[in-house]
């Protein structure tokens, strides 16, 4: 059998976005045109804005079509910034690459100066370090971003605290992860803009949306045809917006269950492995998300040999060349370089059962074992 | 048997990569990433380990249809090769980087983590061959002259050589690349690699400069009289004649040639070409791949580079040195660089050099 536990990675599509998205294939017709098959694909795109608007909790006017989650986080972050005279960025120090690069990104291109919040053991940014920044340089701050989860750990950002701390600064939340796994509004949380993408939720790859307050008009990073608010330009991509939106209306995401499942293997690998440690494990988390060091093994050995035994997860956060690096977020939490490249994420999702659970601690020990005995030769 | 196919990202390790699967071994492609810092794309045959390499790796094993990973060698690297390199320049001797990179990490720290990962073996696009003989599992030339690596394989022991597998021995370069065109390798025209890895803009001076400085030093000829400067003696090699920029001709006009860097004084010693004569060298660290070598003269060759000549000579173990004795003199050899002794076409072990005469 092969086990799959990498859905913060991707997770399947649902049957019913998957339907949707054939449906939507199968018809002729660019959203902006103007006839009877433009107007036709325009009224699914709109029937599908409104059901994740409904989704999100906002305006479907506030619902921005991007081809991705990382493009909706440089659009929020670089057009929130282009958008104030202000200079200083707020992020925290956990944040995605996706929010963590357009912000580096402007600090060496554009003068921003970035602010990055640090995180507890458990991983949940410092409130207290939030307030005495705003108290103390609130006036010069373009914006704040954290996001609502973080995708390696799954431990969960005070969010509410955050925007009532900011004030009126625009406060921005990467949720890729959190998106139909617990409860979020948009609206109730107050935030200035969200970013969601299709292909965490059971939608489809390339797909995913900037959530942004009416009425604000934050410079583009794509001009064209002045699609969504003249914020993205660009033919809308009419099947995938569709699917995306069957895909959140099927809630095929049982949180329970996951999170279950979650526990029994967490209980498991710590029964086979006494001296391994759960990151984040005292803080809220996901539902499905589980972090685990097991200390004098290095990861990507780990990685190949749980691969080896059909059972996919992963080290985290990849980079370019595939190189795996220590995670700056579990180094935020305090862990040793060497003790954040000993740590593996397993993600459950909604097709996991406990069939899987148990099978992939089935393989654990011996992999485990491999893993030390790899790195003890490396050391040598 | 289970194994992990080491692949650069070349023509060479995929199509033997492809070639162990054909064999019928479960293998497992790994690229290693000996950069920490790599640049995105090579230049033109220099270099390797970009991050284009890796994906050209990536892209041969998914091609082949075997699982791929990326192993981090960095640190290895650096502490194993590049501070080698360094310290063996800084001490007047001439390193080959790629035999200690085949000794300290691609058969030593791969191999080893392989095994305790509970694989069998490593196998690399190397041409070399390896046979079977009563003493064990021998290493011998490729059957292509102008490709064979045994040369820089020579530094690997018997448990080394049992852990490695060279499907590419039997065949030509050319051939190969047209067999990775009939593989669908996307690669099979890809340059070879040249010059040393890590040194990608090919000055391997200026990069040691920058690293190790550039202290001003005096060019003497053999009688000790000062007859120019250097910026640095370790930028130039034993029997090296272009690049010395001397202001005083020799008496009787001839060349002169690098005999002699003294890495404590600072001093480069150059001298008339007859001078570079070598007939003999001792070697230390002496590894040995097939049947070990007494102290009795023995018959065979010594190769002293990587695309050298085999020189006739005789050879003994002396003490801690391997010696060999060469029946025409040679001009111009440097310490540091391996001695590789062969039978034949088999290798029968290597030593650095650290004394000629």
């Amino acid at each position: 059998m092969s086990v799959y536990l990498d859905h913060a990675a991707t997770t399947p599509m649902c049957e019913s976005a998957i339907g949707a998205m054939n449906t939507a294939l199968r018809k002729l017709g660019n959203p902006s045109s103007l006839h009877t098959q433009g107007r036709s694909t325009r009224k699914d795109v709109e029937d599908a804005r409104e059901q994740i608007a409904r989704a999100v909790h906002c305006q479907p006017s506030e619902v921005i079509f991007t081809g991705s989650g990382t493009e909706a986080n440089n659009a929020a972050i670089k057009g929130l910034f282009w958008n104030s005279p202000k200079k200083v960025i707020v992020i925290s120090s956990i944040e995605h690459h996706a929010v963590l690069d357009p912000a580096l990104w402007l600090v060496e291109h554009e003068g921003a100066e970035l602010i990055q919040i640090p995180v507890t053991n458990a991983g949940v940014i410092d409130l207290d370090f939030l307030r005495a920044l705003v108290a103390a340089r609130g006036s010069e701050i373009a914006l704040i971003s954290v996001m609502h989860s973080n995708n390696e750990t799954g431990v969960m950002q005070p969010i509410a605290e955050v925007v009532n701390v900011a004030g009126s600064i625009p406060v921005h939340t990467d949720a890729v992860q959190s998106f139909s796994k617990v409860p979020l509004s948009y609206k109730d949380l107050g935030l200035f803009a969200m970013t969601i993408s299709g292909h965490k939720v059971g939608g489809p790859l390339g797909i995913g949306a900037l959530i942004l307050r009416r009425a604000v008009e934050i410079p583009a990073l794509l001009h064209g045809g002045g699609q969504e608010r003249d914020i993205r330009s660009g033919t809308l991509n009419a099947p995938s917006i569709v699917a995306l939106a069957a895909a959140i209306t099927a809630g095929v995401y049982d949180a329970s269950a996951v999170s279950k499942l979650r526990s029994h293997f967490e209980e498991g690998v710590l029964r086979a492995r006494p001296d391994a440690v759960i990151n984040g494990q005292s803080a809220p988390r996901l539902p499905g998300i589980s972090n685990i060091t097991f200390p004098g093994t290095q990861s990507d050995s780990l990685l190949l040999l749980m691969d080896s035994e059909k059972v996919s997860c992963s080290t985290g956060a990849a980079c370019t060349a595939g190189v795996h690096r220590p995670s700056h977020v579990l180094m935020a939490m305090g862990l040793t370089d060497v003790l954040s490249q000993s740590s593996l994420r397993f993600s459950f999702g909604a097709t996991n059962t406990q069939a899987d659970v148990d099978y992939a601690l089935s393989v654990l020990p011996t992999v485990i074992e491999r893993g030390l005995a790899a790195n003890a030769v490396g050391k040598k | 048997m289970k194994i992990i196919a080491a692949m650069s990202g070349g023509v060479d390790s995929a199509v033997a990569a492809a070639r162990a699967v054909e064999a019928g071994h479960e293998v497992i492609g790994v690229h290693l990433a000996l950069s920490s810092n790599p640049q995105k794309y090579r230049s033109g045959a220099r270099g390797c380990c970009t991050i284009e390499d890796s994906h050209d790796a990536r892209r041969a094993a998914d091609v082949i249809g075997i699982p791929f990973y990326i192993w981090d060698m960095a640190d290895e690297f650096h502490d194993e090769v590049v501070e080698n390199f360094m310290s063996e320049y800084a001490a007047g001797r001439t390193p080959n980087p790629c035999l200690r990179c085949n000794e300290k990490i691609k058969f030593a720290a791969v191999l080893d983590r392989a095994k305790a990962m509970g694989f069998d073996g490593v196998v690399t696009g190397h041409y070399a061959r390896t046979r079977e003989s009563n003493a064990g599992r021998t290493l011998h030339r490729a059957v292509d002259p102008l490709k064979d690596q045994s040369y820089v394989l020579a530094v690997l022991n018997r448990e080394q050589i049992d852990g490695a597998i060279f499907p590419l021995g039997d065949t030509e370069k050319v051939d190969i690349r047209i067999e990775a065109e009939k593989r669908g390798l996307a690669v099979a025209q890809k340059p070879d690699s040249h010059d040393i890895c890590f040194v990608p803009s090919g000055d391997n001076a200026g990069w040691l400069r920058d690293r190790l400085g550039s202290e001003v030093g005096p060019i003497v000829d053999q009688d000790g009289t000062k007859i120019g400067e250097h910026n640095g003696a370790y930028t130039y090699t034993i029997g090296q004649r272009k690049g010395l920029g001397l202001s005083v001709a020799a008496p009787d006009g001839a060349p002169r040639f690098v005999l002699k860097i003294e890495p404590v004084t600072n001093t480069v010693v150059v001298g008339a070409r007859k001078d570079l004569a070598v007939s003999s060298m001792r070697g230390e660290r002496a590894i040995f791949c097939g049947p070990a070598v007494g102290a009795a003269p023995t018959r065979g060759f010594v190769q002293v580079r990587a695309h050298g000549a085999a020189l006739d000579c005789t050879y003994y173990v002396d003490g801690a040195h391997l010696v060999a004795e060469l029946d025409e003199p040679l001009l111009g050899l440097a310490t540091g660089q391996a001695m590789v002794i062969y039978d034949g076409d088999r290798v029968v072990g290597s030593a650095t050099i650290c004394e000629t005469a």
